[in-house]
């Protein structure tokens, strides 16, 4: 634990070539005991759904449940929702890096707005989303309309780890590589892009796995998919067996994306060279590119927010079912701030350590607790909120139904959104502070406490703001979990777009997408 | 730059997890627990008007009819739930299959026709709905009296319905039981090779139709009186066919109640006391008048311009049986419509 790290890291400042030795040999030093607890803690809460889907996959013996998975039309479906993510992951990664390099890094008019717009489409539901496209565009319908609206909706997960990622990266290296004789593109594709790949490929595996746990989208864009399977399974058969043994093959299938994400993560150094504090990259001005940089930002801005945002007030403009109730409105936001707040919180302190020792102590246990925290991620809602019916009503009968619990199971569903944010964020931070940290006498924990996390930070903070978000919206866990009585703007938002009142919807994802503003708004604030 | 320590971390989280959980402990408990598989914007009044009844407290948890029946069989037991008002049979019947259900007294079982309850007398239904065929007046002059018309060539390409929808699954399921399996599949295959198309909901359908993007959509009574109510019977292209001599596209499926086994004494006495007021004639004029659905109890008539249920000739069925979905589901999966 007192081996100081190897000297070779401070001189491996090559991008996509840092040493493997490296990283194996910090798999060496062993976490600090709490860390692990803690991270244990949280990888066992995140397979809590694995332990349910076993029992209830199994109840009617294994060859039942194989029967399940054997259909054709597994195969089938699961290629459809493969698919269907590829070309999301593939969208989303192209829109994600641009718009982080163009908020980041260039001097775009009004970039402090537009770094917060970009971020809320993520407060907009995939179903929402899904409808206001539909109406408009009816003959988007199916795999177009599915791919454009999981597409809009997601794109935040690789835009907040790139954006965080590239201003943490020491402009020295880009001064460098200009200075040897390279252009801007090819100092981008070249210094820059291999310092991203973390980020991105983090904020890639997020989105795939929510684009095979959607059933909001996917559904209303008839577009099918596994989880459309699953929920058919529950709503026309009212039976939890096959259910749970077509779950079962989405906790393989995102054990092999995490394991193949681990794989093109790479070896790449991703800390700083320099020593000191980041300091910001001169933002580059973009001369003739102005424009287009601004129309593109405004086409993507508009397409995943403003329409959305139009249509519902196009539906308040001219829905009979308008009724305006300020109280209940205020009433709900408040209550959805709190659970959301509460959400994020535990979701971020559970994925601290989960993500530092991902960063920093590779190895199979590191190996296993990241496999452990996204193994239920790309479960669709209903099914975890299931599982921890089953455990909450056995184990913990005075926390079910009571916010406590839906709070964890908050933490359950988005462990990994933070887990990426706080394991990319850990790996920028140059690990020689912390040796030399460690040299002058400090413990572990003390490293962590006053080295790790204040220079994680912002990473960390933009983690937990993606949380916040994802938490707010929420619906299928929130339905199930949630005390008797108690609502949040999602499941308002339900209530009235399921009785067909469209007008009296809109007030409720117009605050769901104002309130996400908010901390988008303080982080990037903050930044400066 | 703000350093946020393991200890704030920690402080955070700890109060973050108590501050809701403070938050909930407000307020008694309830007299009783309601599950509603129903829409809160149907139901909520209602409940008021119930919770005058009981002279006690009524929580109600809304959510999809499926996975509160799900949620419920999970609970088991250890259920808060006293009541559960589903939004269709099959949700109740696999209930009642895995012996969820407590047996409903016989004087509440009564008031409702023999038909439209379950046959092992632990739910019943409060409202009812017909099939029927949604057709475009501009289109169309004689819509077809039997779903097995709608295989016909002159059809291709111009039928709406919602094959992932419960209430196009409970008409199959229906079939099945009426004309047999193979007959069904037949049927099934036939539509399917003559292009209909598919839609998310009922609504969606009715929409279709009255746009004209399709001629005839097979859906719920209600939507179009509801539809009516708010545009206007005249201003809606489309308009309503009742399938006549009980075919199979004419089923009646309902909404009902089931007493849960879980419930203490004290609850399960309000549990019952509701269901009697659920089939009241107050709430059953409300269901009539709010959702144009069949009122089931108490003698109370249709909303104005529904057709009374004993005019129609809906198929003979026990709805009970609609609860053996996976066999329908199989099958719809077999041809390729969900």
């Amino acid at each position: 634990m007192t081996t100081p790290d190897s000297p070779v890291r401070k001189r491996a400042p090559r991008p996509g070539a840092a040493p493997l030795p490296a990283g194996r040999r910090r798999a060496a030093i062993r976490p600090p005991r709490p860390l692990l607890l803690t991270a244990c803690l949280a990888g066992a809460l995140a397979v809590l759904p694995l332990g349910y889907l076993a029992v209830r996959a199994l109840e009617r013996g294994p060859a039942f449940a194989w029967d399940v998975i054997a259909d054709e039309r597994t195969g089938s479906l699961l290629l459809r929702s493969l698919g269907l993510a590829a070309v999301v992951v593939a969208a989303c990664l192209v829109l994600g890096v641009s718009l982080a390099w163009l908020t980041v890094r260039t001097a775009l008019p009004g970039v402090r707005v537009w770094s917060v717009l970009v971020t809320l489409p993520l407060a907009v539901p995939s179903y929402v989303a899904a409808f206001t496209w539909l109406s408009a565009a009816p003959w988007l319908v199916g795999f177009t309309g599915a791919a454009l609206a999981m597409t809009l909706v997601s794109f935040p997960y690789v835009y907040l780890p790139v954006a965080a990622a590239l201003r943490g990266i020491d402009p020295a290296q880009e001064e460098v590589s200009r200075s040897l004789g390279h252009g801007a593109v090819r100092t981008f594709a070249r210094v820059v892009l291999p310092q991203l790949r973390p980020a991105a490929a983090g904020g890639g595996l997020l989105v795939a796995l929510y684009v095979l746990s959607d059933f909001g989208a996917v559904s209303l864009m008839r577009y099918d998919t596994f989880t459309r399977g699953i929920y058919t399974s529950y709503r026309a058969s009212f039976d939890r067996t096959p259910a749970a043994a077509l779950s079962a093959v989405l906790v393989v299938m995102t054990v092999a994306l995490v394991a193949a994400e681990a794989r093109t993560r790479g070896r790449a150094g991703h800390s700083r060279a320099g020593r000191g504090t980041a300091r910001p990259a001169a933002p580059l001005a973009l001369g003739r590119l102005r424009l287009p940089a601004l129309a593109w930002c405004g086409t993507v801005v508009t397409a995943a927010v403003g329409f959305p945002l139009g249509v519902l007030g196009y539906w308040l403009a001219v829905g009979s079912s308008a009724t305006w109730e300020p109280a209940l409105l205020s009433d709900t936001a408040l209550t959805t701030l709190g659970v959301a707040a509460a959400g994020a919180a535990l979701t971020t302190a559970l994925a601290l350590p989960v993500g530092v020792i991902a960063a920093r102590h590779r190895g199979r246990t590191a190996h296993l607790l990241e496999q452990a925290a996204y193994a239920g991620h790309a479960l669709p809602g209903i099914t975890v909120a299931l599982a921890l019916v089953f455990f909450a009503v056995r184990y913990a009968r005075p926390l079910y139904q009571e916010p406590p619990l839906l709070v964890c199971a908050y933490a359950v569903l988005f462990l990994p959104v933070a887990v990426a944010a706080t394991r990319a964020a850990v790996l920028q931070a140059p690990p020689v502070l912390e040796d030399v940290a460690r040299s002058l006498g400090r413990s572990p924990l003390r490293v962590l406490r006053e080295v790790t996390v204040p220079l994680a930070a912002p990473g960390v903070a933009a983690g937990a703001v993606l949380t916040f978000v994802v938490c707010m919206k929420e619906l299928p866990a929130t339905l199930l979990l949630r005390p008797t009585g108690m609502d949040t703007l999602a499941t308002r938002l339900w209530t009235e777009t399921g009785a067909g009142s469209f007008a009296a919807a809109a007030p409720y994802a117009a605050a769901l997408i104002l309130l996400a503003a908010v901390p988008s708004y303080l982080l990037g604030r903050h930044r400066t | 730059m703000r350093r946020p320590s393991a200890r704030t971390l920690a402080a955070l989280a700890a109060t973050a997890l108590a501050l809701p959980a403070l938050a909930g402990c407000s307020g008694e408990p309830a007299g009783l627990t309601i599950y509603s598989g129903r829409n809160e914007n149907l139901v909520a009044p209602l409940i008021d008007k119930l919770e005058e009844h009981l002279g006690t407290t009524v929580d109600v948890r809304y959510g999809g009819s499926a996975e509160l029946s799900a949620q419920l069989l999970e609970e088991g037991d250890e259920t808060e739930a006293g009541l559960f008002l589903s939004q269709d049979a099959g949700a109740l019947g696999a209930l009642s299959a895995d012996g969820r259900l407590a047996a409903l007294p016989p004087a509440t079982l009564d008031k409702v026709a023999p038909d439209y309850r379950g046959s092992a007398g632990d739910w019943v239904g409060v409202s009812g709905r017909v099939r029927i065929i949604a057709y475009d007046s501009e289109k169309v002059t004689t819509p077809p009296d039997s779903v097995h018309d709608l295989v016909r060539p002159e059809w291709k390409g111009r039928v709406g319905y919602a094959p992932a929808n419960a209430s196009f699954q409970a008409f199959v399921t229906g079939m099945r039981v009426l004309e047999g399996d193979e007959a069904t599949r037949t049927w099934l295959k036939a539509l399917k090779a003559n292009s209909p198309k598919a839609y998310e909901s009922n609504l969606n359908v009715l929409d279709a139709v009255d746009s004209g993007e399709v001629s005839l959509g097979l859906l719920n009574h209600y939507y179009w009186y509801e539809k009516a109510a708010e545009k206007g019977a005249d201003e809606l292209r489309a308009k309503v066919h009742y399938l006549p001599e009980g075919d199979p596209g004419g089923l009646v499926n309902v909404a009902g109640v089931g007493l849960l086994k879980g419930a203490d004494k004290q609850q399960s006495a309000y549990a019952r006391k509701a269901a009697d007021f659920l089939l009241s004639a107050e709430s059953q004029r409300y269901f009539a008048e709010e959702t144009k659905e069949y009122p089931l109890a108490a003698g109370v008539e249709q909303a104005e311009g529904v057709p009374p249920l004993d005019s129609l000739q809906p198929p003979r069925i026990d709805l009970g049986r609609l609860d053996s979905l996976k066999a329908t589901l199989a099958m719809l999966q077999d041809v390729g419509m969900v």
